[in-house]
């Protein structure tokens, strides 16, 4: 019994030296993450308020998933997302708040 | 059912008691430019009481004195004078028709900076300066220029120092339309915006005489008044459109397209604002 707990413990230890932390980003999954981001892309810009940010990790992406790298392509798609759902929160947050900030 | 009838007239009664209420409105809310001119220029006399009104002209080298020294030396040989001789040059060129740039503007656009921008009734918008020589160019059969340097920093560098002295005089006429457009810059100039989370104001009204990084930051008071500039950071000359494009980057904002409603609208409420103060462009910055 305790050789096995043992046996048990070296190969997790062994295995979480060996498997990612995750599973490798496919095709399928950048181009759901890119056209997630795409569609924030378009909403941000309409609202007149992008962030370059935004903007470079959505050619980064592209530029990754030419590249076949997957992991990156997903992960910039991300994370242009993100940014162009921030800059929306900021227009969104601002219609009102600018006045705060008037000199009266 | 009867309970159904009593939400009923519960509702009922809560808007009437609301259609009967008088309006909430903020005095503030209400457009009122002559008194945002008053507010805003007390604002930076307040805050700076030892720089003279019409020194306000002058950006940073108005609020650091060394600075100032630097900028009085450069004026010997400014570096926008190349720009001045193009634009003077530009002004008198005849297009293929004949007519010239000069042709399209009141006394051939000699001393007339200080009226623009203003809202045109007719075209139902704001004309820049730099839309007006646009206009022209193409109400001419001319390429326009473009909005950010070369030919427009030039042409509008000579207007400028034509005006040299003479105080903006920004009107707003008598139209809902041109008091929107004045709202719609004032918007623009406080609203937060790119990744940095900034405003017009941030920098402008927040943080004038302030270092950022390098550069000590301009009064929004008369900060149109020196334009179009010659920036060191550029190496050649800008014009407002160059200026207002450049910040909105580097605030990790995408910039709108040049001489874009928001822009016109914008540099309609910053000119108004500095209404009183001299024309004191073309400039030179750091």
């Amino acid at each position: 019994m305790r050789r096995s707990i043992s046996a048990l413990a070296v190969t997790l230890l062994l295995g979480s030296f060996v498997v990612p932390a995750h599973a490798a980003s496919t095709e399928a999954d950048y181009k759901a993450a890119y056209a997630a981001a795409e569609s924030a892309n378009v909403e941000a810009n309409k609202l007149r308020n992008q962030w370059t940010t935004a903007v470079s990790a959505l050619a980064a992406a592209k530029k990754a998933a030419e590249a076949g790298d997957f992991d990156k392509a997903t992960a910039e798609a991300k994370m242009s997302e993100q940014l162009s759902k921030a800059a929306i929160f900021q227009t969104n947050e601002q219609k009102e708040n600018w006045k705060l900030m008037e000199i009266r | 059912m009867r309970r159904l009838a009593g939400m009923a007239m519960a509702g009922l009664a809560v808007a009437v008691a609301l259609l009967g209420a008088p309006p909430v409105v903020m005095a503030a809310d209400t457009p009122n430019p002559p008194a945002d001119l008053k507010a805003f220029q007390k604002f930076f006399k307040d805050k700076f009481p030892k720089v003279k009104f019409e020194d306000f002209v002058n950006g940073p080298y108005s609020m650091d004195e060394g600075l100032y020294k630097q900028w009085k030396e450069k004026e010997e040989f400014p570096p926008y004078e190349f720009a001045l001789d193009l634009g003077k040059e530009l002004m008198a060129k005849p297009f293929k028709n004949g007519k010239t740039l000069a042709d399209c503007f009141p006394n051939k656009g000699v001393g007339v900076r200080q009226d623009y921008p203003y809202f045109d009734t007719k075209q139902g918008k704001v004309i820049t300066l730099e839309l007006a020589v646009n206009q022209c160019l193409e109400a001419n059969g001319e390429q326009p220029y473009s909005y950010v340097k070369d030919e427009m920093a030039g042409v509008t560098a000579y207007m400028a120092y034509t005006s040299r002295g003479k105080v903006f005089d920004v009107k707003i006429p008598d139209d809902p339309r041109a008091l929107a457009a004045y709202e719609n810059g004032k918007r623009y100039f406080y609203t937060r915006r790119g990744q940095l989370n900034f405003s017009c104001a941030t920098c402008h009204v927040q943080s004038p005489g302030e270092r950022i990084r390098a550069e000590v930051l301009a009064p929004a008071l008369g900060i149109l008044n020196a334009m179009p500039i010659y920036r060191s950071e550029w190496s050649g000359m800008g014009t407002t459109s160059r200026r207002f494009t450049s910040c909105n980057s580097q605030v990790r904002g995408v910039p709108l397209k040049p001489q874009d409603e928001e822009y016109r609208d914008l540099e309609y409420y910053l000119s108004y604002v500095s209404n009183g103060l001299p024309i004191s462009g073309p400039g030179a910055r750091p």
